[in-house]
């Protein structure tokens, strides 16, 4: 009985955090692309540009796919744990019209 | 290869498209569409985003500016980072409101505006006609690689490009217009598209891999030779610049949300948002895949071509030169995938868009009619819309093709497209993420950006006045993105800052920009009988059958029978989402005003709404439950209250009628034959009135008959003689046998035979006893001039047939609908003909008997009767009585 | 020559019967087979004995026989009225016909009764 909300809020809170880790995903990727070019446009412009850019971009594929494996796990426990709905995570609320 | 084995090829391969595209279509009408809405199906369709421009034009890009190419494929690459919490959620709301195309989700945004979606339906031909024109023109280019390499082959030009023209809008017609379902999905097409993908993969995979370790000295002489382009004058054009690697990245970011074919795979045809769990990693890998070979392929034709070749066709003179040629012929169809693949898609995305904000629209307008309109076959007209508009796309691209003419004017066309629906991008974000966001807003930045990229970007590309360049060293290009996006944005959201949105718009802004469901009409049910006219309405959308079984299934979920509805603010809201679905949000809503009451939405009325919705959102959810409950029972408990009502009134009436209808011709026969009994009668009289004698006694006879057999179909006694019958010969009998009813009117029968040719296992003279008096009353009653009877059979899969009765007369009012079936409720009492007014009561019962299902059909222009049977009849009642 | 009286009946058959044993007794007899138009045809007919079918088409003989004695015309209110129901039942609008006859009926009850009524 004691166990129950601590894992309820587990759960919620690690799906809260996962969903977190999504938004923040796309932004960290555009910086890493674009910032090294403004800084050193020469150095990415052949060979080396070309094994960073492609290790990068397969990194970045491999950290989408563990997300959302984690993703659906968590919210699939949540949803064991009979917590809110995983649609409401990203409700921003809204006030009056 | 000889030429000829290239063309066999091809329509081989375009034969198996076709083959597909039909197979998929059917699984999907058996409703087989587990395999066909696998994500992986998803994802591989998502790939149309890879056109030819892409598949030749990406080593021709390289060729001349290095890595930069890359940023073509990096854009979405990020976006679907943030598939989870952005696309998911684009989805997710796109489905809500069942928008069928970028314009619809904006227009519909935005307070279902017409004209704004109208005016998105502009750009979108304008940018996407040139772009059509190069995927023809990389098909006939392709081509005249293998015809000028073999000296006997024959001259070919603008023809190829006709040829293939013709046959993808073929193609398109065909599989994206047969239906007009209100989720508006293609499953064939979106099969040979995700098939399409496949092969494009592997050609370009397997050209890759023929290069670096075939041509090459594997992965580390590739990148050595990457390397050594950093000293060659020739690469000049390598270095990365920085102004333009970002502006291109956003820029092909914003395309993929915004270009219609992208949209259409990617909104559209998902099934919900749990595809993008797959396609958010999967859909980058695949983009990644496809630019893996792109550098070395570049560096490899550079070398090992003469010097002065096209690097747009090395994917294909490099293999070629290698004596390799199944892998050319690999590669070709690879860029024939691509080219058809993304015409397709495209062509059916912006047809949708040209039916829905520019052809129904004006059709809708320039036949106004008043409310008692009459049926029109909507339906009809906006497939011939489409299947218009189809032509007119892929049409205006081949002309576009011919009159250019042009190698390298089309060159630049992907990204001109590119940039031309970038500029949708600020007002459909802005719309799915702020709600202060407006239509003037929404106008004024999408103006504002289409402007500057006509003037900016594509007059320039097709020859019409220069590029700026603002200073030395700035790049033109990424200067005009950036000034019009810029100033896009910032008109977009001062304006919206300064604007002040209609009701409608603010309550669509609330269900957008919180995902929650479209908020209730609040137009409240004033009498029943819209209801009826709602259903014709509907009709005329999607057909008689789709129609009936939404009306019905909406009615049953309010608890009550039969095909009409309450008009609750749930079920107009519903069904004005579901329309959306088929013709566009705007139309849609424009229609529904004009039949359902064109009441408005008042500031009040927002303001009930909107503590709804808040009530909705914070706990509400178990009570609102609890009163649908509540509402559904009283609404079941109101109903059979006036059944009861109704049937105590008809009971009372009962015996005071069978004492009628007993009376009546005893009166006849006692008087008749008391008068016999006088001796002063001629032969003639005495013949007339024995006649007169046995008619009555024979009335009385079938009225006893018919009591009878309804006590004993009620009692639940009755005797069934199952057999197997044709249905075809019941329905011939019953017309024979029902003739005999006012003989002296002739009717036009419309049937459709082949389709009665059906068994079923049944009590053959019960069914025949149902349909003869079905007709019979048609016969009777149907008062047209020109009386008409339409006999329609339909085979319901693992079920029995459906028979469908219906004539051109006057129909039976809404009122009385519900009581016809009752025992002696003859409708219009001048045509009494004979009949007691049994014989539906009778009908019903023995279909009833039969385990199947006799109704009225509303809103048919007519009366109209469905009769339905199950496989067999149950097991219990052909017991007997004994 | 205006007859004397006028029957509203939808039955053919009960019409022609009645019309056959009235014409007998030297009665003149005009028949309507329709609740619509009944008391335009009373009006212009002005008969002495009006024989009202109950349950009539469109409109039912009750509320003829209502609307007739509420005419403002006192002649045309007084109009005798034998009415024929096939019901078992009586109602209200019955209690304002001068006499009643259920269906069927002997022949002869009504010749006597048509008889008492005209004198």
């Amino acid at each position: 009985m004691s166990d129950r909300p601590l894992f309820l809020e587990r759960a919620s809170f690690r799906r809260r955090r996962l969903g977190d880790a999504a938004r923040v995903l796309p932004v960290l990727a555009a910086l890493a692309v674009m910032l090294p070019v403004w800084w050193l446009p020469a150095a990415f412009s052949f060979g080396a540009g070309a094994i960073a850019l492609f290790g990068f971009w397969a990194v970045l594929i491999l950290a989408v796919w563990v997300l959302h494996r984690a993703l659906i796990r968590a919210e699939a426990a949540t949803m064991r744990a009979g917590g809110e709905s995983p649609g409401d995570s990203d409700w921003t609320g809204h006030d009056a019209l | 290869m000889p030429f000829e084995m290239l063309v066999a090829g091809c329509l081989a391969y375009v034969a198996l498209m076709f083959g597909v595209a039909f197979a998929a279509d059917r699984a999907a009408q058996r409703g087989h569409v587990r395999w066909l809405d696998h994500p992986a199906v998803y994802t591989l369709s998502l790939s149309v985003y890879c056109s030819a421009w892409t598949f030749y034009g990406a080593v021709g890009y390289a060729s001349r500016s290095g890595l930069e190419f890359a940023t073509i494929y990096i854009g979405p690459t990020i976006v679907f980072t943030g598939a989870w919490w952005g696309l998911r959620r684009l989805v997710r709301v796109a489905r809500m409101h069942h928008v069928t195309s970028v314009a619809d989700l904006i227009s519909a945004r935005f307070g279902k505006s017409n004209p704004l979606a109208a005016m998105l339906t502009l750009i979108a031909v304008i940018a996407a006609t040139p772009y059509i024109a190069l995927q023809l023109q990389s098909v006939s280019l392709s081509f005249e690689v293998f015809a000028t390499q073999s000296p006997d082959g024959p001259e070919i030009g603008g023809g190829t490009a006709l040829w293939v023209a013709a046959g993808l809008a073929l193609f398109s017609i065909l599989f994206g217009t047969r239906n007009l379902d209100a989720d508006e999905r293609h499953h064939g097409v979106v099969t040979a598209i995700a098939l399409e993908a496949v092969v494009k993969l592997l050609a370009f995979l397997a050209l890759g891999i023929f290069v670096v370790w075939g041509l090459a000295d594997g992965p580390a002489d590739i990148i050595g030779r990457i390397s050594a382009a950093a000293g060659e004058p020739a690469r000049e054009g390598w270095l990365l610049r920085p102004d333009r690697w970002t502006t291109l990245i956003i820029v092909s970011a914003a395309a993929v949300l915004t270009l219609p074919r992208m949209f259409q795979v990617m909104v559209v045809e998902a099934a919900d948002e749990e595809r993008l769990h797959v396609a958010g990693w999967a859909f980058p890998a695949y983009l990644f895949a496809m630019s893996l070979f792109v550098l070395p392929i570049a560096v490899v034709g550079a070398e090992v071509l003469p010097a002065g070749s096209n690097p747009d066709l090395y994917m294909l003179t490099l293999p070629q030169a290698s004596g390799q040629n199944l892998l050319a012929l690999l590669v070709f169809l690879g860029g024939f995938s691509a080219a058809t693949s993304m015409v397709v898609v495209s062509a059916i995305a912006l047809a949708t868009m040209i039916s829905n904000h520019w052809l129904t629209p004006l059709w809708l307008f320039l036949r106004r009619r008043p409310a008692g309109e009459t049926p029109e076959d909507l339906r009809g007209f906006i497939l011939n819309a489409r299947r218009l508009a189809i032509l007119s796309v892929v049409g205006a691209g081949w002309v576009y093709h011919q009159a250019s003419g042009g190698t390298t004017a089309l060159a630049a066309m992907g990204l001109v497209a590119f940039t031309g629906m970038a500029q949708v991008l600020p007002a459909m974000v802005g719309g799915l993420l702020w709600r202060g966001a407006n239509r003037m807003g929404a106008y004024a930045g999408v103006g504002t950006g289409f402007v500057l990229w006509l003037a900016m970007i594509f007059l320039p590309s097709v020859g019409i006045g220069t590029s700026l360049a603002p200073a030395a060293g700035v790049d033109p290009l990424s200067f005009a993105i950036f000034l019009s996006l810029s100033l896009n944005i910032l008109a977009f959201v001062a304006v919206s800052i300064f604007g002040f949105p209609d009701p409608v718009e603010r309550l669509q802004g609330l269900s957008f920009v919180s995902t929650v469901q479209p908020i209730r009409h609040s137009r409240m049910a004033r009498t029943e009988d819209r209801a009826e006219p709602l259903l014709v309405m509907a009709r005329r959308v999607w057909g008689a059958d789709a129609a009936l079984r939404y009306f019905q299934a909406q009615a049953a979920a309010q608890g009550k029978s039969g095909y009409l509805p309450d008009l609750t603010p749930g079920f107009l809201t519903g069904l004005e989402r579901r329309l959306a679905g088929s013709i566009g949000a705007a139309t849609a809503h424009a229609m529904i005003d004009r039949v359902a009451g064109g009441m408005t939405l008042t500031v009040s009325d927002l303001m009930e709404v909107a503590d709804e919705a808040q009530r909705a959102k914070e706990e509400a959810q178990r009570l609102e439950t609890a009163t649908t409950e509540l509402e559904r029972t009283a609404r079941q408990l109101r109903e059979a209250n006036d059944k009861l009502t109704a049937l105590s009134v008809q009971k009372d009436a009962f015996l005071g009628q069978i004492s009628h209808e007993l009376r009546t011709p005893m009166t006849s026969v006692r008087a008749f034959s008391e008068i016999l009994k006088t001796s002063d009668l001629s032969d003639e009289e005495r013949r007339r009135f024995a006649g007169i004698i046995h008619d009555e006694a024979g009335r009385l006879t079938r009225l006893l008959d018919d009591l009878l057999d309804l006590s004993v179909l009620e009692s639940g006694n009755t005797q069934l003689t199952v057999s197997a019958a044709n249905l075809h010969d019941l329905i011939e009998r019953a017309l024979s046998a029902a003739s005999a009813t006012r003989p002296e009117r002739s009717f036009t029968i419309d049937r459709d035979l082949p389709s009665e040719h059906l068994g079923v296992i049944t009590d053959p003279d019960r069914l025949l006893q149902v349909l003869i008096n079905v007709i019979g009353n048609a016969r009777k009653y149907c008062d047209a001039e020109r009386p008409a009877l339409t006999i329609r059979v339909l085979r319901r899969e693992g079920n029995g047939p459906q028979i469908d009765i219906s004539d051109n007369g006057a129909g039976i009012d809404t009122s009385r609908q519900s009581l016809i079936f009752e025992k002696f409720a003859r409708l219009n009492e001048p045509a009494r003909a004979g009949g007691a007014g049994l014989g539906l009561a009778i009908c019903r019962e023995i279909m009833a008997v039969l385990g199947g299902e006799i109704s009225y059909l509303p809103g048919q222009g007519g009366a109209a009767f469905r009769i339905t049977l199950p496989r067999k009849p149950p097991l219990g009642v052909a017991r007997g009585g004994v | 020559m205006k007859p004397d009286i006028l029957m509203i009946e939808d039955e053919p058959n009960i019409a022609e019967a009645v019309r056959f044993i009235l014409t007998r007794d030297g009665w003149r007899l005009a028949l309507h087979d329709n609740g619509l138009g009944g008391i335009e045809m009373i009006r212009e007919l002005r008969p002495r004995l009006l024989i009202l079918d109950l349950m009539l088409p469109n409109r039912s003989g009750g509320e003829i026989l209502s609307e007739l004695r509420a005419d403002s015309d006192p002649a045309l209110a007084g109009t005798l009225v034998l009415m024929l129901t096939a019901r078992g039942q009586t109602g209200e609008a019955m209690g304002q016909a001068d006499a009643v006859m259920a269906k069927p009926f002997a022949n002869d009850e009504l010749r006597a009764q048509v008889r008492r009524m005209l004198g």
